[in-house]
């Protein structure tokens, strides 16, 4: 298992969309996803877990990946927050 | 005291409590599934999840067409909810481990994602559960045939009050103590018209909002005869109305008169005047009334309200029941005018819902394609009459193609019965509706390879005259005096006369007596009224003459507005 963490750096922080596309990008692999907000782990492949979240700009999350393509997933997340989920 | 005008759509007048029909109310149960149920419970919750999928997809598609790309997104979302294991995981195992119906589970799925949601202190997060129940209630809606409270709810006698009335409400009203009916949308040849009338109850529509200002219990009174109802009715009012109500069975007693005398005109013009049947419950006051024939035997019911086509056997016993209860007068089935969201209903493959189902797949349509349902319709008309004679009449043709294939399936239907030793008819008259414009222009074309045309009005003049007769913003622009109906009508009669084809009207016009004149001059042979308004229009006929009538339509065809043609035409 692998973790890393992340800032939301968008503007309106993990709203509907970038939610989709992260929800999108962790359904292509089999690895396990959790994403932590402080005390809260949710589902990464549920797009309504990532909203339940609520995670604004400026928030701190931890992602952990667990599975046979758990780096594949990693990176494919990094390049996401890395390019501000194709916003502003 | 309130009076609202709305419109005229069955006479006579009621006075009573309301029984408001709340639009699209989700009323879920907690139901056990037996053990050996759950699967088809989960099956039937994935069959939601599908549809529900294919509903997005018209939405992206449309969304991509009027509101652009970034609107599209939304869609990606919903899709995504819909996908999210919190529905589909949760929503399963509700069903498996704890033994529920698939609505209940999904209720209760939503009810903690909406729990968890309201928590979220940031408000732009909060609001997303919008979206989540936006796609729950699509979802909630596949599964739920229907939300709304069923008429049969209906305790005491009362006044039914709704939005607006579907064909499927109307079965359930059968045993329901409705004294009349008051709906927000619809115009004069609604299906709440058209039930009303069948029913023998007055009903006043297109009210615009009267399901909002009622609840139930209130006391209105409905003025079929004005068009209007009264709310919260002062005492004077109520007398007034209830020696109005006297006066009007008074009248109708004397009509009762006219039921042993015979269709015709005052200088000696017979006309076949025949009356609609709409449900068999019909049945019993059309033979009393003694009329010349059924004119337009809707088969439609049944196929209502069930999840597997009749079958042969049942179709057969109910129309023999009707040739029987008529015989020697003809009666002309009709074959099923249904529309793909009932082939659904009855187990057939997936058929995706239309925009437009008036121009959609509906009937000669639906049964060219599934000939297998045409067949069996087809056989069972074919035994209602044996020795005698039969009469069929296509829906929905607007293509020579359409009736040739349509003959086709008749004439092999018939080859199949005569080997299977069942004796012969001696004689099957096959009819067309013209109903769709095409065929009224072309119709020289179809004259060669039918019996006889009936005219359905309410699909003609829609039609002709781009109205959608349910839409209350549009309603009064469905005028069958209009100058273009009644020159259509004069055309084809005229080319149907001309092949020596004979002519019958049906559909809400010729119930309506201020059309009487205009279709007795146009020579129309037959009319086929609802039994309501049977003895009214034969009074009608009784106190017209011919000649004077086939005058007035001959001016009338020159003239260039409705007004001016009404004033000559109206009787």
């Amino acid at each position: 298992m692998i973790k890393e963490e992340f800032a939301v750096t968008n503007r309106l922080g993990l709203h509907a969309r970038p939610a989709a596309l992260l929800v999108q990008t962790a359904s292509k692999f089999k690895a396990k996803i959790d994403i932590r907000k402080e005390e809260q782990v949710v589902n990464g492949k549920s797009v309504m877990g990532l909203l339940m979240l609520a995670a604004e700009n400026g928030s701190r999350l931890v992602i952990s990946c667990d599975g046979e393509d758990e780096k594949e997933a990693m990176n494919s997340i990094r390049s996401l927050f890395a390019n501000k989920f194709e916003e502003d | 005291m309130l009076i609202i005008k709305g419109i005229a759509a069955s006479p006579n007048i009621a006075i009573g409590p309301a029984f408001v029909v709340e639009d699209e109310e989700i009323v879920i149960n907690q139901l056990e599934i037996p053990k050996n149920k759950i699967r088809m419970e989960i099956q039937r919750f994935k069959r939601a999840l599908e549809k529900t999928n294919r509903d997005l997809d018209r939405t992206e598609h449309r969304a991509l067409k009027t509101l652009g790309k970034a609107h599209a997104k939304l869609i990606e979302t919903h899709r995504l909810i819909l996908s999210d294991p919190l529905i589909t995981k949760e929503v399963l195992r509700r069903i498996q481990s704890e033994r529920v119906n698939a609505e209940f589970a999904l209720s209760e799925a939503l009810e903690a994602v909406n729990q968890a949601f309201e928590k979220i202190e940031d408000e732009f997060f909060r609001e997303r559960r919008h979206d989540v129940f936006d796609v729950g209630k699509r979802l909630l809606s596949h599964l739920m045939r229907r939300g709304k409270k069923p008429l049969s709810a209906v305790e005491v006698p009362s006044i039914v009050v709704a939005h607006n009335l579907l064909p499927s409400d109307t079965l359930q009203l059968k045993d329901a103590r409705a004294l009349g009916f008051a709906t927000d949308l619809g115009g004069k040849s609604s299906h709440t018209a058209i039930l009303a009338q069948s029913l023998e109850l007055p009903a006043v529509v297109g009210l615009s909002d009267v399901s909002q200002r009622l609840k139930t219990g209130d006391t209105l009174i409905v003025d079929g005869e004005q068009g209007l109802i009264i709310l919260y009715p002062t005492p004077e009012v109520i007398e007034k109305y209830v020696q109005m109500q006297a006066q009007l069975q008074l009248q109708d007693k004397a009509l009762e008169n006219l039921k042993g005398l015979e269709a015709v005109t005052r200088d000696g013009k017979s006309i076949q005047l025949m009356t609609n049947l709409d449900a068999p419950e019909e049945l019993k006051s059309i033979a009393a009334l003694n009329t010349d024939g059924i004119g337009l035997f809707r088969t439609e019911y049944l196929f209502s309200n069930r999840t597997t086509p009749p079958s042969e056997k049942e179709q057969h016993e109910a129309y023999f029941r009707v040739f029987k209860t008529m015989a020697p007068k003809p009666v002309v089935f009709r074959t099923a005018d249904i529309g793909g969201d009932r082939i659904t209903d009855l187990g057939f493959e997936e058929h995706s819902s239309e925009s437009n189902p008036f121009m959609g797949l509906r009937g000669i349509r639906l049964f060219l394609h599934y000939p297998e349902l045409f067949k069996v319709q087809l056989r069972a008309i074919l035994k209602t009459a044996p020795q005698g004679d039969v009469r069929i009449l296509l829906p929905m043709i607007s293509s020579i193609e359409e009736l040739i294939s349509s003959k086709k399936i008749l004439k092999s239907t018939m080859d199949e019965l005569a080997q299977e030793g069942v004796p012969p008819v001696k004689k099957v008259e096959l009819g067309i509706m013209v109903e769709i414009p095409s065929v009224a222009m072309a119709l020289d074309t179809f004259l060669d390879d039918v019996d006889f045309i009936s005219i359905g009005t309410n699909d003609l003049i829609q039609y002709l005259l781009a109205v959608d007769r349910l839409n209350e913003n549009v309603a009064y622009l469905y005028d069958p005096f209009h100058p273009a109906v009644v020159r259509t009508l004069h055309q084809i009669v005229e080319t149907a006369h001309s092949k020596e084809k004979p002519v019958g009207i049906c559909g809400e016009m010729p119930s309506d007596p201020k059309t009487t004149k205009l279709l007795v001059g146009l020579g129309v042979d037959s009319l086929s009224v609802t039994p309501r308004m049977f003895l009214r229009i034969k009074r009608n006929l009784r106190s017209l003459s011919f000649q004077e009538a086939t005058k007035a339509v001959k001016q009338a065809l020159l003239l260039t507005d409705s007004a001016s043609i009404r004033k000559l035409l109206i009787t």
